[in-house]
């Protein structure tokens, strides 16, 4: 007898469902990956979506040179696990002027991702991507269409965008444009913990408290995951002090707050983000620069 | 902030997690609207939602009590509609302009919010966020009892098929609570609602600013019995749990073919139970076979249902693609090309009647071209209105034609093979949704009567390959004259043509036809079917229209087999041809004395990739036949 499907079914039938549109409509599909908690479900939803073939697009990470250490381990094996394609790109002006976010506050992102990202995607001319972003991590995020249509200069038009009913998706593009695609429209933080947990998906062990080395900076709590390198740029050595620490985002080292934590298990973490008070993001400096309409003017910019 | 537990079991948290995770993860999920008209308390609603179920973190409060004191509109106290209202136009305007997604759950169930924007402009984005929804939540102010965007948005509710209705009478701390006034907008909904064919709704006194009856039954209301808004939505049956109950149908998403030994399809199940052994039936084709395995991540499962995306393998090898449906072999659904269907009008540029449109329903795509519509429903008085065509945010009834037959189901029995959105061919928007009703008993009744004599036999008679010759350009641009000349060439070559000449078909088959842009495009239309059904007879047509939009030649290319059309740009600029004026046109329509005349009043879209263009300011009409039959020549 059939049953009602749970919360985390309807959810990962409807990112599977996304998916498959995606790869039968689009030309040139690629899958932004991250490295994040968010970036494997998706990769995992893909494995399952085109099981038992190897998910029929490659893996794409917009590299910064500023990842923690232990993402890049990672990502090497995750895709070698997925059997799929990875390709890194990393914007070579930004490498030839040493963008860095200590010297040069929002152009860090600017240079490195937003372009980065554009300069990829025109490269290996993809007219299609996917992103793991969820509508309830920020304000403009939550009116964003899952199939989100960009001109060929990679804007997004909030007031323009294409209506989308039902699970019907319009994939039809121009030469030039291209639509960014979100399968995880719908999930929230704790669906993502929710889903790792009955699954099985490997992250990255930042996730889980341990003893780091850590400086503070403008009030805020970092690893030191590269300490000769952060001296190099600061012009001195922070004062490093171990601690037991997390993080419950992931992206440039200098810019991911870390939360002082116990919570070593996934249940820990699950039990502390529901215990807490603070929203995820936080920990990022990304939404606050530029006031209320940061990320809203970021991805007209064609930020993901 | 107080723990509620209607949401959160803070004490099961801390002190067991692993019993608190394995209760959650059966949760069930529902999706509903919020409806209302502007200030009726919508987002104020939702940010109560989600700050009684803890989905507010402290930076987020902190922010939100500032802006409160910005730019809020509830003095000191803290304005939820901030939290909602999110993009950076919408804060200064002080409305919600587009659907925004929220999350927030109880300890049953986890809720996806569509907060929908109250004013008339914006119902294509109701409809958007009504297609998704399970459950309806209509709201209405006290103080002002049911308005006509109340009706308008329960009218699309039900036509969406939202079976599960909420009325909510908000801001009952404003009319002190007082039952009389909220028993008369209750009976006053319930006389509308019965008008249109609603079965049933839920009433519920509420305040979203002070929060009575939102978690909890409110003090303020003794005199009502029933639940609070939460528990009612945790405990409403969800229609998902329907559609495993009716007879299987899984429209192809993609075709998983990994390596010669594995062919699987791969969809979301529309409707329906699947199992290893079912027989089943591949649409439109009509096929049989028998579902072999459920392919899943983890290994094969025993069975799937409705609402879940899976790979299933065959025991035949049958022909199967993306578009086609996989169906209960003993009760599979219609196929057609010819319906009548609801329509809501999403775009600016309004409804071409006869112009192709891409239509998408489930996996498949096909073109569909609409009549004028039987009428317009007004959504505030729900009359039936005439009308030529559909504005934006109209909604209409009309009858839809598609180039191939597709497999449906009526919307009322299956949103998935009952739902379509129209998207224009040449911007890609997305310009229309709608609702299949049934289909016409004439396309049941015509078929196709199968002729002994294929095409192919009469272009080898004839010893040619058929080609449509689609001229095309400015009234005076030559056309006419270039065709004539390129048929006399192929006359001499022992080529059997025939030229339709723009004038001459209007005297005849076209005579009933004006220059409206919809009896332009029947124009085009029927003269493409007639230049069909000549390359079909072998012959090799040349046409001369001016034929001015781009998607009608775009639509007849699609009626013929790959290369047949042959698309000719007689590329005259306007000033040329006025000055030419052979027939005294131009003048006339300068002089306002003909309406909808090409290049002055009319647009003209030039071809982006014609199959050949001749330019008849610097080369003569002779040259110009010459220069296309050079180019016709490597064709045969």
């Amino acid at each position: 007898m059939p049953s009602t499907l749970t919360h985390l079914e309807r959810l990962e039938a409807e990112s599977i469902h996304i998916m498959r549109e995606v790869v039968a409509e689009a030309d040139r599909p690629v899958m932004l990956y991250s490295i994040g908690k968010d970036s494997a479900v998706m990769l995992h939803l893909a494995k399952k979506a085109f099981h038992p073939a190897p998910p029929p697009f490659p893996l794409l990470h917009v590299d910064t040179t500023w990842k923690f250490k232990a993402m890049y381990e990672l990502r090497e094996k995750s895709a070698r696990d997925a059997g799929m394609e990875l390709l890194v790109h990393r914007n070579p002006e930004a490498e030839a002027k040493g963008i860095n976010p200590f010297d040069h506050g929002p152009l860090h992102t600017d240079m490195w991702k937003t372009e980065g990202l554009k300069q990829a995607l025109d490269h290996y001319g993809f007219d299609a991507a996917f992103g793991g972003a969820r509508r309830d991590e920020e304000k403009s995020r939550a009116k964003e269409r899952i199939f989100s249509f960009r001109t060929a200069s990679h804007g997004w038009d909030p007031k323009n965008q294409r209506p989308e009913l039902w699970n019907l998706y319009n994939a039809r593009i121009r030469k030039g444009e291209s639509i960014r695609v979100f399968p995880l429209s719908n999930w929230t933080e704790l669906d993502i913990w929710q889903y790792i947990m009955a699954e099985g998906i490997e992250i990255v062990p930042l996730y889980f408290s341990a003893p780091r080395p850590t400086y503070e900076l403008d009030g805020g709590l970092f690893m030191a995951d590269d300490i000769d390198r952060l001296e190099s740029v600061l012009g001195y050595r922070p004062e490093i002090t171990e601690r037991s620490i997390r993080f419950r985002t992931l992206g440039c080292f200098p810019l991911t707050g870390a939360v002082e934590s116990e919570a070593a298990t996934l249940a820990d973490v699950v039990q502390e983000m529901l215990l807490t008070t603070t929203s995820e993001r936080q920990g990022r400096v990304i939404d606050r620069d530029g006031g209320d309409a940061s990320m809203e003017k970021k991805k007209q910019e064609g930020y993901f | 902030m107080p723990a509620d537990p209607t949401f959160r079991t803070d004490a099961l948290i801390a002190e067991d997690i692993d019993a608190y995770l394995s209760a959650h993860q059966a949760k069930t999920m529902l999706r509903f609207i919020t409806c209302g008209s502007v200030d009726d308390g919508k987002s104020t609603l939702i940010g109560r939602l989600l700050y009684d179920s803890r989905m507010i973190f402290e930076d987020q409060l902190s922010a939100l009590e500032s802006d409160s004191k910005r730019v809020g509109t509830q003095g000191q106290e803290i304005d939820f509609a901030l939290l909602v209202d999110g993009l950076a136009a919408e804060r200064e305007q002080g409305i919600t302009i587009d659907v925004a997604y929220r999350f927030f759950a109880t300890e049953k169930r986890k809720f996806i919010v569509a907060d929908c924007p109250g004013h008339e402009q914006y119902t294509r984005n109701m409809v958007t966020g009504a297609s998704t929804a399970d459950l309806a939540v209509i709201l209405v102010d006290a103080r002002k009892g049911v308005l006509v965007q109340t009706r308008r948005h329960s009218f699309l509710c039900h036509q969406l098929g939202i079976r599960n209705l909420v009325l909510a009478v908000n801001k009952m701390d404003l009319v002190g609570f007082d039952q009389a006034t909220y028993d008369a907008i209750v009976a006053d909904y319930a006389a509308f609602a019965e008008s249109i064919g609603i079965e049933r709704f839920t009433a519920i006194p509420i305040s979203g600013f002070k929060g009575d009856n939102i978690t909890a039954r409110s003090d303020n209301t003794p005199w009502y019995d029933g639940p609070p808004l939460i528990e009612h939505l945790e405990n409403v049956e969800v229609n998902a749990a329907n559609d495993a109950e009716k007879p299987f149908r899984m429209p192809v998403q993609w075709v998983n073919r990994p390596n010669l030994d594995f062919r699987g399809f791969a969809g979301l199940i529309a409707s329906g139970t699947v199992k290893p052994g079912d027989a089943v039936r591949v649409l439109p084709s009509g096929r049989t076979s028998t579902v072999k395995s459920v392919v899943a991540f983890g290994g094969d499962l025993a069975q799937a249902q409705a609402g879940q995306s899976v790979t299933l393998t065959l025991d035949d090898e049958i022909d199967c693609s993306r578009g086609n449906v996989i169906a209960a072999a003993d009760a599979p659904p219609e196929v057609s090309d010819q319906f009548e269907a609801t329509l809501v009008w999403l775009d600016d540029e309004a409804l071409l009647p006869g112009r192709g449109y891409w239509l998408k329903l489930a996996s498949q795509t096909v073109t569909a071209t609409v009549a004028e519509p039987k009428y317009e429903i007004n959504v505030n008085t729900l009359e039936h209105l005439a009308a030529k065509t559909l504005n934006l945010n109209a909604i209409g009834v009309a009858e839809i034609t598609t180039d191939k037959p597709i497999v449906f189901e009526a919307y009322a029995d299956n949103r998935s093979l009952g739902g379509f959105i129209l998207i224009d061919k040449l911007t890609n928007r997305t310009v229309g949704a709608g609702m299949l009703h049934f289909s016409l008993r004439r396309a049941q009744n015509v078929h196709w009567q199968a002729t002994s004599v294929t095409r192919e036999d009469h272009a080898a008679l004839k010893n040619q390959k058929p080609l449509v010759l689609w001229f095309t350009g400015l009234s005076g641009s030559g056309k006419s004259t270039i065709a004539d000349a390129v048929e006399k060439r192929l006359n001499l070559m022992n080529r059997h043509t025939f030229l339709l000449d723009g004038d001459n078909v209007r005297h005849g088959l076209n005579k009933d036809l004006g220059f409206t842009g919809a009896d332009r495009i029947e124009n085009i239309r029927r003269i493409g079917e007639v230049a069909k059904l000549m390359a079909d007879a072998g012959l090799i047509v040349l046409t001369a229209f001016i034929s001015p939009f781009r998607a009608e030649r775009q639509m007849v290319r699609d009626m013929l087999p790959e290369g047949e059309f042959v698309e000719i740009f007689v590329d005259t600029p306007l000033e040329v041809a006025e000055a030419r004026d052979v027939k005294g046109l131009y003048k006339k329509a300068r002089a306002g004395q003909l309406k909808n005349f090409t290049g002055i009043d009319s647009p003209y879209e030039a071809p982006e990739n014609p199959d050949i263009v001749v330019n008849t300011v610097e080369m003569s009409a002779d040259d110009a036949a010459e220069a296309i039959i050079r180019k016709l020549l490597p064709l045969r």
